[in-house]
């Protein structure tokens, strides 16, 4: 970890469990949508085929569980007396530092199956385009909480453009 | 806090000038029949397609009236769906006054607001008498710093007086443009069809059928580039630079002090064999919000079309005054990440300000004030990984000034983002430590609803 950037009260915290469990039963439901195909290529064509083509599908399900897995543990965040940190990203690894104090507004977005998991995403946005301090998956009361303080604290250290 | 003004309503040849091409165009078509002996009946359709359309442009007119009210700039318009835009003047990023060709011809000129926030847009007053355009300018700048301005004439005077800095002699200005990107694509395609029409005469109708079009908008880019920029002025005034070019549509912007988001100097191939460069200024504000014109979405604006050197390092100074001089290279291994760009990358900072330098055949330097750096972003690829290197985004609020700490070490980059972090938060607190309570305004007010 960068010296510095974790100095002091840093508490790094991480989306909640349940985004992974969301995210495993996505792949497994595209590998069962796949093993179906399989199933209806060997009633209507070969067995061979359908046989490899259920291989090739259970392969790639186990594949994108692992990366589901890597993605979901590299997100993390740490809220620091001046700015907020947002891990992420497996092959490219990103580390964004957004001060409160360039907050303009903060967006929690939940969408259908985000909310049947009582889950939701909360994105700081600053007056950068570029600016990126997404974080997915949290809990919705730690949703909450998180742009209640991130409110409080752009508020409190608000400056100007 | 100031009294309330009166409403007004814009000068009554606004929709008129506001036609533009098209009053000409109906212009064109009416003259002949007019001219030829009045026997209007032909264009009969023509007549009622007129008659609409100055109903609607007089309509438009009678609808829209602004004032200053305290600390905001109110302007209503809309005839079926009432709009009430307010903009906060201390949100002011810029003011300009623009005045295209047909508007100078009945001397009225628009007055263009630049608002900064996310959202942010651009108040516009179009069209004012040419004479009331400039002590109005100086009235809401003046309230904009939060000063009351009581608009008689000896202030004007001492606020307008300046001192000249550059003026991009016009030779200068067509070389420049003749060896630049847009130009050599102008040329290329002039060239090619001259080429064709030598060669195979038959060819060459089919070829510049297509090819035309090529030409066309080639010799546009180069015509508004050339318009732009003709004759362009720095002058420092007290309210900030004042920026004033244009050879037809003539405009005049004033770039408040201290409102400068990032300054980039581009210096392309071909211009760095006569040592000339390019020299952009960066501000907030959205520039590409719905049913805004070319000439509105600039959010770069160029400060020095072309000049060399040292005329690039004296404006330098008056932007950013405290910046590196010394940059420093990538090791060396960086080259394998990007082979055409080593030779360029550099960074470099003093404790306001940071600088960066990268490119592949242009080189580009861009220097972020660190009082405006919104955030930073720490970026590692999977070569970079290989290779012990990472990337240090800087992040502003202007659109098109990306300043990267490219390809550094990964020691160098970490220890880079965690200085650039504390001196940032340094300079933020300078600012709001001193900051007018302008800056302190929420967001929401700054974004007024756009409609239609």
């Amino acid at each position: 970890m960068p010296p510095g950037t974790t100095a002091g009260s840093d508490r790094w915290r991480s989306p909640s469990p349940r985004l992974l469990v969301l995210r495993r039963l996505q792949v497994a439901g595209a590998t069962l949508a796949l093993l179906v195909a399989a199933g209806a290529l060997a009633a209507f064509a070969s067995v061979v085929a359908a046989l490899a083509c259920a291989g090739a599908a259970v392969v790639a399900g186990l594949a994108a569980e692992r990366i589901v897995h890597r993605r979901f543990s590299a997100w993390r965040y740490a809220e620091r007396e001046d700015d907020l940190l947002v891990q992420r990203g497996v092959i490219f690894s990103r580390l964004s530092v957004v001060p409160y104090g360039r907050m303009q507004f903060i967006d929690v977005t939940a969408g259908p199956l985000e909310r049947s998991f009582r889950l939701a995403t909360v994105r700081m946005h600053t007056a950068a385009a570029a600016s990126d301090a997404r974080i997915p998956g949290l809990d919705r009361d730690e949703a909450a909480r998180l742009r209640d303080r991130l409110a409080e604290l752009g508020e409190a250290q608000a400056a100007g453009l | 806090m100031s009294a309330t003004d009166e409403w007004q309503r814009m000068h009554p040849l606004s929709p008129v000038v506001r036609g533009g091409r098209a009053t000409i165009a109906v212009a064109v078509i009416l003259l002949p029949t007019v001219v030829r002996g009045g026997s209007l009946d032909d264009s009969y359709l023509q007549l009622v397609l007129v008659g609409v359309l100055t109903a609607f442009g007089f309509l438009s007119w009678l609808v829209t009236r602004w004032r200053i009210d305290g600390d905001d700039l109110q302007i209503e318009t809309g005839l079926l769906r009432r709009q009430s835009l307010r903009f906060p003047l201390s949100q002011v990023q810029a003011v300009d006054i623009v005045r295209p060709g047909l508007a100078r011809m009945f001397r009225v000129a628009e007055l263009r607001l630049r608002m900064g926030g996310a959202s942010g847009s651009t108040a516009r007053l179009a069209y004012l008498p040419e004479r009331e355009v400039e002590p109005l300018r100086v009235r809401l700048l003046a309230l904009a710093r939060g000063e009351e301005h009581d608009g008689d004439a000896e202030t004007i005077d001492a606020v307008v007086a300046e001192h000249a800095l550059t003026i991009v002699p016009t030779g200068r200005l067509v070389a420049s443009i003749l060896i630049s990107d847009v130009g050599i694509a102008a040329e290329a395609a002039g060239a090619g069809l001259i080429v064709t029409a030598l060669l195979a005469p038959a060819a060459a109708t089919g070829v510049a059928s297509g090819g035309t079009v090529w030409l066309v908008s080639a010799l546009t880019l180069v015509w508004r580039r050339f318009n732009q920029e003709f004759r362009l002025t720095v002058a420092e005034g007290t309210d900030g630079l004042h920026v004033r070019s244009g050879l037809i549509a003539l405009t005049a912007e004033t770039i408040r002090p201290g409102r400068v988001q990032a300054v980039r100097m581009v210096e392309p191939l071909l211009w760095r064999l006569l040592g000339w460069c390019r020299l952009e200024v960066d501000l907030a504000g959205r520039q590409r919000a719905k049913g805004e014109g070319e000439a509105q979405r600039r959010a770069l604006r160029a400060v020095l079309p072309v000049g060399s050197r040292s005329v690039a390092e004296e404006l330098l100074d008056r932007i950013v005054p405290d910046r590196p001089r010394e940059q420093s290279r990538p090791p060396r291994r960086a080259r394998w990440k990007s082979p055409l760009r080593y030779r360029m990358i550099a960074w470099g900072r003093t404790e306001t300000c940071v600088a960066t330098t990268s490119g592949r055949l242009r080189r580009v330097t861009c220097w972020v004030p660190l009082q405006k750096v919104q955030s930073l972003r720490r970026v590692q690829g999977p070569v970079q990984r290989r290779l012990h290197l990472a990337s240090v985004h800087v992040d502003t609020a202007g659109r098109s000034v990306h300043a990267t700490l490219r390809d550094r070490d990964v020691d160098e980059a970490d220890r880079a983002l965690a200085q650039l972090t504390a001196l940032a938060r340094e300079a933020r607190r300078d600012l709001s430590g001193s900051a007018d309570k302008a800056t302190r305004t929420s967001p929401e007010a700054s974004s007024p609803s756009r409609g239609q």
